[in-house]
């Protein structure tokens, strides 16, 4: 997991500040970001994709069923999926404190 | 040893360029330059050099598409002049921070306004803080030698930084001149094959370029710095060996009758052959005078520069680009801050002379001399600079 | 309407080339587009990116969230640094230091960073005829910096630097339209394409990867924060620009126009700017001056589609 900005030393930069790790970026917990997570009602869910599809944040994953639920590590909660879904069956749901 | 012949030394350096067998050259036409581009792209044309000649679109786009070029791990170059490296001066500075071993040459020309195509150092001068690898050369076979030079030690994995080789437009880029060209097999053993220290390939794919918050900044300026000072010992070796190869050594400072001298002129580029018969003359008055021609400019060399001018008492500092209302010309101030925390540190008079093209003479050094010895005799204190030549 | 297979998501790549954990704002259309095209173009490609917001959320120096080779130099120079990418390449492979792996050569850029101060580099690039695809992902302003206008942007919209006043109604010029420009420099590929219609953007990325010669793609792409509209909106409103005839979707191969989503009856253009804060200062009159464009230079569209 590569360091936050703070902790490097000028010689731990790369040659040029390239960064040779793809997507390191992937361990910014961006769920922190949200105030309310999406909700699927399973019963009305048809696992056609269209909520995976339009995430902005690639915030959504499949169950071992064949469901979608949010990836709460980076879900942002805006609510894209809940409007987009064709059964209307994602619901935004209050985070608690 | 190659053949000696007599050439333009724009043709020489777009020579030497093929030889070096360059993969991308993308540059943007600006007098005096156009020689040499010219050149390399009849080069192409006929099949003789195999690169991609990139006809760009301004110069801001040359230096662009350069560093676009070079990440892939393209050996990449362009040239320019004044107006030219002013409108690409942004990417000028993103270069070296992205560690790219762009080769340029600069053909030295005043900066508008008023609008001159004429030579002097205002352009490169302008860019002394850009982090690239500064040199000056002095005539035609400087130039030519200089360019396989170039590309070795921005290519050297231990530096990989772009490299700005200066020759004096009109003056060195429009004369004919005898050059000993090297031959391939001699360019082979010195210039190795390109390998970057990244390249951009999706096999193993990296992000060049990420923005820095101000808690990283500072580091990476550190390292682009320690990078600059780290490359001198990679110049020395590479002018040793081309010294080994070609039988000319070249040196960051190069010194033409120091032995004894209390007086010093100190030149950059092709004035400096005139200075020194202004040197040759002032000697046979027996005055006690010598030459300092500072070669090497980023990164300064400290050692040699103070090994030179060691027991001089006396300075004269040759700009060829004015600063306003400054401290003096970029030379002469430069020379100044560098001397002022050592021990006996000579009298310092600054000349600003040679402005867009203006001839400077052996008589008007000579003037100069005169105008030096007169301020130190008459403990006057000396002026931060004089614009010489000018009519009142 | 898009031929549309209500189950076509589960045909995409799973694999994302784009990584989650960028700093997109909630809701960002336009991190949609860079998620879609980047699956559509997969890992054989090398990107050039202009300054702009997908640069800043993207790589943070020591992060970056690209899985594919990425290079960023400055704001108005991507289209110039992507011909040095293509060209150097191809001297290599020609030369024989480098196979060729048909790799696509990608350049990306806001609205601010295409339209405006990169138009020149963009146009030499095209001009040369180099081998790559420029995406111009348009959220009509310079957004990155604070929702500045830009002349992507449409007339009437509130922007930082064209607010609507007691004397300015907003933006006052019309949007310059980037299609038609590049289709001018005779270029083998044009089309639009917007994040609401995921699979039609996809198509479309993917033909104009395959295209030999310049390509140019300009994605509408919603942006809730400088557009004033709920972030969950954001595909919603891309659709209607669509359906209004504000933003149609179309391509030009080798000067042949074809419009790819159609909208047999236009919905009126209030539908579109009236869920808009950016508009929200609009009189009717105003409406009726963007409705009477819309639907003159659909007409215009479908006249050359026709051809």
């Amino acid at each position: 997991m590569a360091k936050s900005e703070l902790e490097l030393s000028w010689k731990d930069l790369e040659v040029g500040c390239v960064v040779s790790e793809p997507g390191n970026a992937s361990q910014y917990r961006t769920g922190d970001w949200r105030s309310v997570r999406p909700v699927w009602d399973t019963e009305k869910c048809i696992q056609c994709g269209v909520c995976y599809i339009f995430c902005p944040d690639m915030a959504i994953k499949k169950t071992e069923d064949g469901y979608f639920e949010a990836d709460l590590y980076y879900c942002k909660g805006c609510g894209i999926c809940a409007q987009e879904c064709i059964t209307g069956c994602i619901t935004m749901v209050e985070e608690e404190e | 040893m190659g053949e000696r012949v007599g050439i333009e030394v724009s043709l020489a350096a777009a020579e030497a360029v093929k030889m070096a067998n360059v993969d991308v050259v993308a540059a943007y036409p600006i007098t005096p330059q156009t020689h040499i581009v010219e050149h390399l792209s009849e080069l192409v044309a006929d099949g003789e050099l195999d690169a991609e000649f990139i006809p760009v679109e301004s110069e801001h786009s040359a230096m662009s598409v350069c560093c676009g070029s070079s990440a892939v791990g393209a050996r990449t170059f362009t040239c320019t002049s004044s107006q030219g490296l002013a409108l690409m001066n942004e990417i000028v500075f993103i270069a070296p921070a992205m560690r790219l071993p762009i080769v340029m040459i600069l053909a030295n020309r005043s900066l508008s306004g008023p609008l001159s195509i004429w030579n002097d150092h205002t352009d490169v001068m302008s860019v002394r803080d850009c982090g690239w690898i500064q040199f000056f050369t002095e005539n035609g076979q400087e130039a030519f030698d200089h360019v396989m030079f170039s590309f070795r030690v921005a290519e050297d994995p231990a530096v990989s930084l772009p490299i700005m080789m200066n020759m004096d437009g009109f003056v060195l880029t429009h004369v004919i001149e005898p050059i000993e060209f090297w031959d391939q097999e001699t360019v082979k053993q010195y210039l190795p094959d390109f390998e970057p220290v990244n390249r951009l390939h999706p096999d193993n794919p990296v992000t060049m370029g990420a923005f820095g918050l101000p808690g990283i900044f500072t580091e990476a300026k550190m390292a682009q710095d320690q990078a600059l000072l780290n490359s001198k010992a990679v110049i020395l070796e590479a002018w040793k060996d081309m010294g080994d190869l070609v039988g000319r050594y070249y040196k960051p400072v190069e010194t033409y009758h120091v032995e004894g001298a209390e007086t010093v002129f100190l030149s950059m580029g092709s004035v400096g052959e005139t200075v020194s018969l202004a040197v040759d003359q002032l000697r046979a008055q027996g005055k006690p005078v010598g030459q300092v021609k500072l070669r090497l400019w980023r990164p300064f060399p400290f050692e040699e520069f103070r090994e030179a001018v060691r027991g001089v008492k006396q300075m004269i500092v040759i700009d060829r680009a004015i600063t306003y209302g400054g401290v003096g010309g970029p030379v002469a101030s430069e020379i100044r801050s560098f001397l002022y925390l050592e021990e006996n540190m000579p009298t310092i008079t600054n000349f600003l002379c040679g402005l867009a093209g203006r001839d400077v003479t052996v008589e008007d050094y000579m003037a100069m001399f005169e105008k030096t010895e007169q301020m130190v005799k008459g403990k006057v204190r000396q002026e931060d600079y004089i614009i010489y030549g000018v009519r009142e | 309407m898009e031929r549309f297979n209500v189950y076509a998501s589960r045909l995409i790549t799973k694999k994302e080339y784009f990584s989650p954990g960028h700093r997109a704002c909630q809701g960002c259309a336009e991190a949609l587009a860079v998620r879609l095209v980047a699956k559509a173009l997969g890992q054989n490609v090398i990107v050039s990116s202009a300054t702009g917001c997908m640069e800043i959320v993207s790589s943070p120096l020591p992060f970056t969230n690209w899985r594919v080779p990425w290079i960023h130099v400055a704001f108005e120079n991507t289209s110039a640094v992507a011909s040095g990418v293509e060209g150097g390449t191809k001297a290599l492979i020609r030369k024989g230091k480098l196979p060729d792996k048909g790799t696509v050569f990608l350049g990306m850029g806001g609205d601010g960073a295409t339209t405006d101060i990169g138009l020149q580099s963009l146009s030499g690039a095209f001009e040369r005829g180099h081998n790559f695809l420029y995406v111009c992902y348009d959220n009509e302003a310079y957004m990155n910096t604070g929702i500045q206008r830009s002349s992507s942007t449409p007339f009437g919209a509130a922007t930082t630097t064209s607010p609507a006043g007691k004397l300015k109604p907003g933006q006052v010029t019309w949007k310059k339209n980037m299609g038609e420009i590049a289709v001018a420099h005779n270029i083998p590929y044009v089309a639009t394409a917007c994040s609401s219609y995921p699979f039609d953007l996809i198509e479309k990325v993917k033909k104009a990867a395959r295209i030999h010669g310049p390509a140019y793609i300009h994605i509408l792409s919603v942006c809730p924060t400088g557009w004033r509209v709920p972030p969950n909106k954001a595909i919603w409103i891309g659709r209607l620009a669509v359906e209004t005839g504000v933003f149609p979707l179309y391509e030009v191969e080798n000067g042949k126009y074809r419009i790819t989503v159609d909208v047999p009856e236009l919905k009126p253009v209030l539908d579109y700017l009236k869920p808009q804060g950016r508009f929200r200062h609009l009189t009717p009159e105003l409406v009726d001056q963007i409705q009477e464009r819309v639907t003159r230079e659909y007409n215009q569209l479908k006249a050359k589609a026709t051809l």
